[in-house]
């Protein structure tokens, strides 16, 4: 029996985190079944990648060159393919970065498999695998087993230790064609780091919520005031920014927008679920759609004008009561 | 110049995002409580996918949009009397639970037999379109696996944005870590596209083309085959709903200064 685990490598040939997460544990996996761990890695170059894992103990195996430097779905998948058939696994963990999410689910069709994705949790019991994921967009956990095997599995980043064992690793190199594939990648389209208000890796999440556009005491919107306070805070602490939807949505509504939020800033029921050590969220209410947008931030602080916010009590460990207008002008002077 | 294009809209319901829901076991395994009560949506990724569509389809003469649907047909009636406003389609159904906890190879098998049953269907000019995510199961999984069922194997998921070429060449827009895109061009169709929420905005209510499209749709419904998704072994041990509550300090009349304060030592801790 076998567990593979797979990774692709960044464009500087390294690990990201949420893949050496992933190792730690599809390693526990592999011991608590009993079986084999073999460490599958595609990218552009993968010596750098293989040396920093090497003494996990496994097989290695890799599929790299120039047209595995960049995400695609159908090379992706070709090179998985391949690695998997090279050591017909029990077991496929991945880490579920938007690179294998496009890609590994076609995986488990390839193989005659089936697929689990968004894993936040995997263990051993009695040697066989037990999975946890969310359902219904954060809003319950279950824990599932199945038969059907190989198991293609992708994890979430922030469910485990990175995997910390450098060494050397010998590297079985498979070679596969990917000449018919039709789709090339032609770049990124990145904000500058100044204007980059979405940090995946930012200490802090800073969730602005629709009151920054409502009416305030002088009966007036202060739109460009909200801004330039979010701004200031966001270059004062690099925290990520957040959306609540009602926010982002107030464009299509007519209503005055704060410029720099989209929709990729959208958090909770239906946006993303970052992980963050810690979250302030400003003029925000609401219950179940927001809570869900916090599930993953562990130390949760929040500025509304409700004492009694359904959202707040209950669901973040301080709420400040007061306008955020003047307490985050306050706070962006403290820090400098 | 533009494209002839046959897209496919996978997308089902999903209970209204407002909603509290609560599991509970059954014969079959965890269902929502009160689910067959609860007011349902169309997806929110689904809609995206759907509103795309049918503006890509405006633009492309000759296009044809299907909306294919794996959903207890009641619900799905209820649900499209208001869809079928918003935009131009042809329903697809297949009668079956819409459940978050149904098997995502299950409702891919399902959804890609449906498809290969659709009459006037060139699957060479097919572009199939779904949401990359879903208010229910949430995989992100279902249009790899009815692509790769279909043999479409040019995929896309987390799209923002999908512009036609004169040449009939795809550029796309994916979302990646970190807020940035990945552009990618390919050649044409077929191809598979998991959208984010796209550029649209919701179109607004038309009820001549609710009209329409019900006179096609009502049918469909009626004809719905009973969908078989009963060939997994997928198991839950429990379903649970988080159990965590925070002991909330309320901080109320307290100097706007002292607020601050506290909360910068708390950043900076």
């Amino acid at each position: 029996m076998t567990v593979l685990f797979l990774a692709h490598t960044e464009c500087d040939n390294s690990l990201h985190k949420s893949a050496l997460e992933t190792l730690t544990a599809a390693k526990a996996l592999a011991d608590g079944m009993g079986s084999d761990l073999v460490v599958g890695l595609i990218g552009a170059d993968v010596a750098e990648a293989a040396g920093t894992i090497g003494g996990c103990d496994a097989k290695f195996y890799a599929v790299s060159g120039p047209e595995f430097a960049d995400g695609r779905y159908a090379s992706d998948l070709t090179a998985a393919e391949a690695i998997a058939k090279a050591c017909s696994p029990e077991v496929v963990v991945a880490p579920a970065t938007s690179r294998f999410s496009r890609a590994l689910p076609g995986l488990a069709i390839r193989l005659d498999g089936r697929v689990d994705t968004h894993l936040s949790g995997l263990a051993a019991e009695d040697g066989k695998p037990v999975a946890k994921r969310w359902f219904y967009r954060q809003r319950m956990e279950g824990t599932l087993t199945r038969d059907e095997r190989p198991w293609v599995l992708t994890l979430d980043s922030g469910c485990a230790e990175p995997f910390d064992g450098a060494g050397a690793a010998d590297v079985e190199a498979l070679s596969v064609d990917v000449s018919s594939v039709r789709t090339k990648v032609a770049g990124m389209e990145c904000a500058s780091e100044d204007q980059q208000t979405i940090r995946p890796d930012a200490d802090l999440l800073f969730v602005a919520g629709a009151g920054w556009t409502k009416k305030q005491a002088d009966g007036a919107t202060h739109v460009p005031e909200a801004e330039e306070t979010i701004r200031v805070f966001l270059d004062a602490t690099k925290a990520s920014l957040g959306s609540s939807k009602s926010l982002v949505d107030i464009s299509g509504e007519g209503g005055a927008v704060i410029s720099f939020l989209t929709h990729m800033h959208q958090v909770g029921q239906t946006g993303a679920t970052p992980r963050h050590p810690k979250g302030l969220s400003t003029c925000c209410h609401g219950e179940e759609p927001h809570v869900v947008g916090w599930r993953f931030i562990k130390e949760r602080r929040a500025i509304n004008l409700d004492a009694g916010c359904g959202w707040a009590q209950g669901k973040c460990d301080v709420l400040y009561v007061g306008d955020a207008f003047a307490i985050m002008k306050k706070v962006n002077e403290l820090l400098g | 110049m533009g494209s002839e294009f046959h897209i496919v809209v996978c997308g089902s319901i999903v209970p209204d995002p407002l909603q509290t829901l609560a599991p509970q076991d059954g014969p079959a395994g965890p269902s929502l409580k009160n689910e067959m009560m609860l007011p349902a949506v169309l997806d929110p990724w689904a809609g995206h996918a759907l509103f795309e569509a049918a503006n890509l389809a405006a633009k492309n003469p000759g296009s044809q949009v299907w909306l294919v649907s794996l959903g207890p047909k009641a619900k799905l009636q209820q649900v499209m009397m208001s869809v079928s406003q918003k935009a131009p389609f042809q329903l697809v159904v297949a009668d079956g639970s819409a459940s978050g906890f149904t098997d995502a190879y299950e409702t891919a098998k399902v959804l890609a037999e449906t498809i290969e049953g659709i009459g006037g269907l060139d699957r060479s000019k097919m572009l199939l379109f779904g949401g990359w995510q879903s208010a229910s199961r949430g995989s992100g999984a279902v249009i790899q696996m009815v692509g790769e069922l279909l043999g479409v194997t040019e995929q896309f998921q987390g799209v923002d944005k999908l512009t036609v070429g004169g040449d009939g060449s795809l550029e796309v827009l994916e979302r990646v870590e970190g807020g940035a895109y990945q552009k990618s061009v390919v050649d044409g169709a077929p191809a598979a596209f998991g959208w984010a929420t796209g550029e649209l905005p919701e179109p607004p209510n038309n009820p001549q083309v609710g009209m329409q499209n019900m006179q096609k749709n009502m049918p469909a419904l009626m004809q719905a085959k009973p969908a078989d998704l009963s060939g997994t072994s997928l198991k839950f041990s429990s379903v649970e709903l988080p159990k965590q509550r925070r002991e909330t300090r309320i901080v109320k009349d307290v100097p706007v200064d002292e607020m601050a304060k506290e909360i910068v030592e708390w950043i900076k801790g």
